[in-house]
């Protein structure tokens, strides 16, 4: 795929020093990802992140669900940028797509009407006496591994090839909606091409999967599936997308943001409980990654310290096309080897789950 | 003897010299290319007579040289004033009135960027058209032939989103007849236009609007497409929205035509800074008033002729090159 536009889109991404918000949602979604970031960023780039234990959630999901007024958003915006001028940072780091978004459109916001950022600050003041700067570089955490994709390259353990063939493995790359089709020059890439995914792919030896329904939503937005009568609007849009890529047999799905990584792999269940149609090798599902756990694979990391066994489609096949070491019998165990249950066996799924994690139970 | 400078030997400035010498009065024409003619040189056939562009420029030019105007190629405009033209090589010219000829700028269709131009290889322009029409092969970039062609209006005209909010004027006509080349060529072939308004101003554009949908059978979707993307096998799907139906529809298609728009000259916002000119909103230079005085720019000497002050067709040109020579020779003699 041809993507000459996406160097049109260059933002500033700073090189170290991050203050890190982190997601209301991906801890229990995938839940090793942001510890993998923080793990990525400390000891393999050797970079300072501050993982602010202060910070709140940034209230865009009550935002877009109309129970969060806009005023109320901004004055917890400005809180968070308040805790990052108190702890000495200055470059302020997303680890959630809507949170990215709101924190851009605030931003603008705050640009074009200057006059209700002098309120903000009014309002932040008066509820708890803090002030604050605003970040000199906004960036969501996949533009920081976009940002260090080479480094990641030269250190890399394994890469986006199957070792079998030595083909270059297919991948689905999906940025969701709030990335950049709010702000397109907020994002590596613009919103059409984006490159802040496939530029990470290349980088590690995969090639991306342009496809009829790539720019489509993968679902996820908030009045589908916070509304119950809704959620048909949900997977409709996902299996749209999943329909329209399975054609071209990618090897597994790459996604930026917290809900598209979750719906995109757990609609696929669903879709198959319902209808019996599944979308990936073999009759089972097409594995469903965040760009940190495809970052920690290329590093080495442990699958399982990755929290790749909480996903609902088995990411086994793609492990071994990866010639990655792991160890399948540990697959349910967490911390300090406790088990932590197993589910049980779907359509979409392809990996027993009997006999040895019994034993161990 | 007075002599007028005419910025540009396109349709509009050879006009406005042939013009003017039949008036008497000596003119010099200055081209950025090594040839006349403009973009008029990349067009196929004018509607809508279906004319050969060819016929009319090469007849504007055997015209040109009987009557020995003098022509300056290659020759780049840094600035000007009523009474000289500086050139970019430092060379200036002095002159008793300057005619600003300078025509357009094709809409840059990778800016659109939802449309895969310069990245799917079936997304085309109505000028890549015109070109291909020219040297006589219209293929898909495989080589083989469309079975399904859409062609889609306004890219570039009528859009706040990349400030081009005017409308460039004869890309509805170009449309249709665009669409009745590709059925001529390919009469088996299914051709779509994809519109949000259809404006057939011109004389003789109606009929043909008509005779599309009649004879051709060509069909008029009125509905904006919003993106275009790749199929498996090699060819595109579009989606858009079917406003009179009040549907959303997939399509897939094997050529993809852009109708780009008349966007005004980068040139003409240094030129408005330089020389005292004004530009309108839509960034073409404005003229004195719109209608006494639509040749005449606000300052006394310098004149306008052609696309460089709106999205013009081509019989508008010649006619507005006829009425800027009236305006200097008047101004000249009095």
């Amino acid at each position: 795929m041809k993507r000459n536009s996406w160097s049109d889109y260059q933002k500033q991404i700073a090189d170290d020093h991050y203050y890190y918000a982190r997601s209301c949602i991906r801890q229990n979604f995938f839940p090793g990802s942001e510890k993998a970031f923080i793990d990525i960023l400390h000891d393999d780039l050797g970079r300072d992140l501050l993982d602010d234990p202060k910070h709140s959630s940034c209230t865009g999901i009550g935002y877009h669900s109309d129970i969060v007024p806009l005023e109320t958003i901004m004055t917890v915006v400005a809180r968070q940028f308040a805790l990052m001028t108190e702890a000495g940072y200055e470059h302020f780091v997303s680890s959630c797509i809507t949170s990215f978004g709101i924190y851009s459109e605030i931003l603008a916001t705050w640009a074009e009407f200057p006059e209700t950022e002098e309120r903000t600050r009014e309002y932040l003041y008066k509820a708890t006496g803090r002030e604050f700067r605003k970040p000199t570089s906004l960036a969501h955490t996949s533009d920081i591994i976009f940002h260090f994709r080479e480094q990641i390259a030269q250190k890399a353990k394994y890469r986006l090839v199957n070792v079998a063939t030595g083909e270059p493995l297919r991948v689905v790359e999906h940025i969701g909606c709030h990335y950049a089709k709010i702000f397109p020059k907020s994002g590596i890439g613009g919103s059409e091409f984006p490159y802040v995914l496939a530029g990470m792919i290349e980088s590690w030896g995969g090639e991306c999967v342009d496809y009829p329904e790539r720019r489509h939503c993968c679902g996820f937005g908030f009045r589908n599936y916070l509304v119950q009568a809704n959620r048909g609007y949900s997977i409709a849009n996902s299996q749209k997308k999943l329909e329209s890529m399975a054609p071209y047999k990618p090897d597994f799905i790459v996604a930026n943001c917290p809900g598209c990584t979750m719906f995109l792999d757990k609609w696929q269940y669903a879709i198959a409980e319902m209808e019996g149609t599944t979308y990936g090798e073999g009759g089972h599902g097409i594995p469903v990654l965040t760009y940190e756990e495809m970052a920690g694979l290329v590093l080495g990391y442990d699958p399982w310290k990755l929290g790749m066994q909480m996903h609902q489609v088995d990411v086994e096949p793609l492990l071994n096309k990866m010639g990655i070491e792991y160890d399948p019998a540990a697959k349910y165990l967490g911390r300090n080897g406790k088990f932590i249950g197993k589910p049980a066996s779907a359509v979409v799924n392809c990996c027993a789950t009997d006999t040895v994690y019994d034993i161990r139970e | 003897m007075k002599r007028a400078i005419i910025i540009g030997g396109g349709i509009a400035g050879m006009q406005t010299a042939l013009q003017l010498k039949s008036q008497g009065i000596e003119s010099l024409i200055v081209e950025r290319e090594s040839e006349l003619g403009g973009k008029l040189r990349d067009w196929h056939v004018l509607f809508p007579s279906f004319t050969p562009a060819a016929d009319v420029l090469s007849e504007m030019r055997h015209k040109i040289h009987a009557t020995g105007i003098e022509i300056l190629f290659s020759a780049q405009v840094a600035d000007f004033s009523a009474t000289e033209v500086r050139l970019a090589d430092g060379r200036t010219l002095g002159c008793d009135a300057v005619v600003v000829a300078t025509g357009f700028s094709l809409f840059d269709a990778k800016i659109k960027e939802e449309y895969g131009y310069g990245i799917y290889d079936n997304v085309f322009t109505s000028a890549d058209v015109e070109r291909m029409l020219n040297e006589g092969r219209v293929t898909k970039a495989d080589g083989t032939t469309p079975k399904r062609i859409a062609f889609l209006h306004c890219v570039g005209s009528r859009d706040e989103k990349v400030c081009q909010s005017h409308c460039s004027k004869v890309c509805c006509i170009t449309g249709v007849k665009q669409a009745m080349e590709m059925k001529r060529l390919f009469p088996d072939a299914d051709v779509f236009n994809f519109y949000m308004d259809i404006r057939m101003f011109g004389p003789g554009y109606e009929e043909l609007y008509r005779e599309a949908q009649l004879k051709h059978n060509i069909h008029f979707v009125r509905g904006r497409i919003s993106e275009a993307g790749p199929t498996i096998d090699g060819r595109l799907q579009i989606k858009a929205e079917d406003t009179l139906t009040g549907r959303p529809l997939r399509m897939s298609i094997d050529m993809l035509v852009l109708l780009v728009g008349m966007r005004a000259n980068d040139d003409n916002t240094r030129f408005a800074a330089t020389t005292g000119l004004q530009q309108a909103p839509s960034g073409f230079l404005a003229p004195r008033d719109l209608f006494l005085s639509n040749v005449k720019s606000p300052v006394a000497g310098i004149f306008y002729a052609g696309a460089v002050s709106a999205p013009k067709s081509i019989g508008e040109v010649i006619n507005d090159g006829s009425a800027a020579a009236s305006a200097v020779a008047e101004y000249l003699n009095a």
